[in-house]
């Protein structure tokens, strides 16, 4: 298994090309700490599973191993997902991708619908030889591409460099109650 | 068609399998052996390179001559067609590229069975993404099969089943060896050679008529012998109710079937993280829309150029408008420049064949060898083999599936290529669709509900495939002399799909698991920050 080795561009991915697999229990982690205080883990109680430094396996748990270290890994997501960083994040993909699926499926279908029981309707000439057929199946071309634009414009905008910050924090703390931090 | 077409034709092509076959070798030669290098080429593609390789793996023979062929005979009802097969990438792009990248490792089925209990979920999600994809590799066999009899005027059965062995012993070849590299490689290849040959035809289609695109399209209803009809919907589309209802079951099971495609899933763990496998989502956009946006200009150029009359005399469906259309812009037959323009539309056709089988055989090889075989393996007790084990086995299931499609080919070589590709979209969106939404949105989704949305899928559609007049009951059924028709439409997707999402909803209120938070907060997390993601 690899590490993961990020190649996206731009801003705000320097920290991740250290970031170890979760799976890779093997490879030795790297120590590099994340000092925002935003996502401070104690403010958010983050580290009460490794509080008690007794708790903290000496040897990397193996893959598929049901015992403690697994289960407190869980509650990671659970923090993580219930933190307000990651409802954002959440709320923004949803609301951005709910009403635009719902706009070109439903354009979509109107689309075949109306070309397969409203031929004279589609057949109505527009300029020359262009019909409204014609000019809706472009408008579908036209629409697709610029939802295309739209999405990932929002995506980078809006939420890459929070799911960074959130991936980032998410590995830093499975790593930890997993007794990666030696 | 003379000689000199298929001499040219099949030298550009065997110029075609050399080049490929050199870059397996040389692929091969560097590998080491992991899953992660055989199932996705070590994650390591820029979103370009994979970009080229989905529109590579996604424009099968069906688009490129069949589509053309349609739009050259029945006009409009044609690009109706083309239409579903871009819109299906908004699904894509929305809901499914980014977080299956985030979520799963090598298949479908990683993504689902990470939050269930994970034996019978990956049992069930490797057997529909198995299915979907021979019915796939079938469509494609069986277009290969006819191809040779087009473009080379070899129509003997003997040719023709020599072609569907030789190509699936091919992708045997790139498969096993080169894993998920050199298919990548292939399909780059490929897709490069397709653009160039779409967009050199469409040059010189336009020179012809002086850059008038109204002209053009004048001309073509003009010949058609329709008149404006021609330029508007219902030719093909608008006889009968039944008909009509066909249409919208194949349009909507274009639309939701690729999302649930393995091959096109399986493209996206190739690039190393989900803003990668946005963007070349996006770059696929932008290519296969350009490509459809000429397949459209050259279909009704072919109407124009060549004529319904000269078309259908060369194949009844049209399949021949492509190479019918070079030849013609080309300087027409016995000219060097008609010659060389069929040979190289030919070469690209048969490209394009093997691209996509290549494709579709390592996606259905890593559903068996990571889902199905790891499954019983395990449940044998043992983790004997590990890894290496399982690339193994990986390469066997190339050789099966192979074998297996090669059989299905010749026995189904009279079935309409279109018609077996839109059964594959129809069920990849009954049984693989349904199940990757919840599992990715519905908090409350159990493993009962996810082993029912799979086969409530799978059964239906497949079960509605034999019972319509496809199979029995009518003049052109595969038995037309029983009759055990009981279903109107050819597309079983406007029924089977609904009937998916039911199962899967109807499955999980009735379990009496119940559903784990800390899983589905995992598999949330990681599909929208990529978290642990491999």
């Amino acid at each position: 298994m690899q590490s993961s080795d990020d190649r996206a561009r731009g801003a705000g991915d320097g920290p991740e090309r250290s970031a170890e697999n979760r799976r890779d229990h093997g490879a030795p982690s790297r120590e590099v700490r994340h000092e925002d205080p935003w996502y401070d883990p104690s403010a958010l109680g983050w580290d009460e599973p490794y509080g008690a430094g007794s708790l903290a396996p000496t040897v990397p748990p193996a893959r598929g191993e049901p015992d403690a270290a697994a289960a407190r890994a869980r509650e990671v997501y659970v923090e993580v997902q219930r933190s307000a960083a990651f409802q954002e994040v959440r709320g923004r993909y949803r609301r951005f991708v709910v009403p635009g699926v719902a706009v070109f499926l439903s354009w979509y279908v109107a689309y075949v619908i109306a070309a397969t029981t409203a031929p004279g309707l589609m057949a109505r000439p527009v300029v020359g030889a262009v019909n409204v057929a014609m000019l809706a199946g472009l408008g579908q071309f036209l629409t697709t591409f610029l939802l295309t634009w739209a999405y990932t414009r929002h995506a980078r905008l809006r939420r890459d460099r929070a799911a960074l910050e959130l991936r980032w924090d998410t590995q830093e703390l499975t790593r930890e109650t997993r007794g990666g931090a030696r | 068609m003379t000689g000199d077409h298929q001499t040219l034709a099949l030298l550009l092509f065997s110029g075609f399998v050399a080049v490929t076959l050199g870059i397996t070798t040389w692929v091969s030669r560097r590998r080491r052996g992991s899953a992660e290098e055989f199932y996705t080429g070590g994650r390591l593609f820029s979103p370009m390179e994979n970009g080229f390789a989905i529109t590579g793996d996604y424009i099968s023979a069906a688009s490129f001559l069949g589509v053309t062929g349609l739009i050259a005979l029945y006009g409009y009802d044609g690009l109706l067609y083309v239409v579903g097969f871009l819109v299906a990438w908004l699904v894509v792009l929305f809901l499914v590229a980014e977080l299956v990248r985030n979520c799963g490792r090598f298949t479908l089925a990683d993504v689902v069975a990470a939050r269930m209990s994970e034996r019978p979920v990956r049992i069930a999600a490797g057997t529909s993404s198995v299915v979907v994809s021979v019915l796939y590799l079938v469509a494609q066999m069986v277009g290969a099969g006819s191809l040779v009899a087009l473009l080379l005027g070899r129509t003997s059965g003997a040719a023709q089943a020599w072609t569907v062995i030789g190509v699936g012993a091919l992708m045997v070849i790139y498969v096993s060896l080169g894993g998920m590299r050199a298919t990548t490689w292939i399909q780059i290849v490929k897709a490069v050679l397709l653009l160039g040959g779409t967009i050199a035809l469409t040059v010189l289609l336009l020179l012809r008529f002086h850059g008038d695109v109204d002209q053009l399209l004048v001309t073509a209803a003009r010949r058609s012998g329709h008149g404006d009809a021609f330029l508007a919907p219902g030719l093909k589309y608008g006889g009968s109710w039944t008909a009509r209802l066909d249409f919208i079951s194949l349009g909507l099971a274009l639309v939701l079937g690729t999302a649930g495609l393995p091959h096109i899933l399986s493209r996206f763990y190739t690039v190393p993280t989900a803003r990668a496998a946005r963007r070349s989502a996006v770059w696929a956009i932008g290519l296969i829309g350009g490509f459809y946006l000429l397949t459209i200009v050259l279909g009704f150029g072919a109407a124009a150029v060549v004529g319904p009359g000269a078309l259908r005399a060369s194949n009844a469906a049209g399949n021949t408008a492509m190479p019918l259309l070079a030849l013609d812009l080309g300087g027409g037959a016995g000219s060097t420049g008609g010659t060389v323009l069929f040979a190289v539309v030919a070469a690209v056709a048969f490209a394009t064949i093997l691209a996509v089988v290549a494709g579709i055989t390592l996606a259905s090889s890593a559903s068996v060898a990571h889902d199905l075989y790891a499954c019983l393996r395990r449940s044998r007790g043992g983790q004997k083999g590990g890894v290496r084990g399982e690339v193994a086995a990986a390469r066997i299931a190339a050789v099966g599936i192979g074998v297996v499609a090669i059989a299905l080919g010749l026995l189904a070589r009279d079935l309409n290529v279109a018609y077996l590709v839109g059964v594959a979209f129809a069920v990849a969106a009954s049984a693989n669709l349904p199940v990757l939404m919840y599992s990715l949105f519905w908090r409350g989704f159990t493993t009962r509900g996810a082993v029912w949305a799979v086969y409530g899928g799978l059964v239906p559609a497949l079960g509605l495939v034999l019972l319509s007049p496809v199979v029995s009951g009518c003049r052109g059924s595969l038995f037309p002399g029983v009759d055990f028709q009981y279903f109107p439409l050819q597309n079983p997707g406007i029924v089977s799909i609904p009937l998916g999402f039911l199962a899967g909803w109807l499955g999980t209120v009735t379990s009496d698991e119940t559903p784990d938070e800390a899983k589905y907060a995992e598999t949330e997390v990681r599909s929208l920050t990529g978290a642990g993601a491999a």
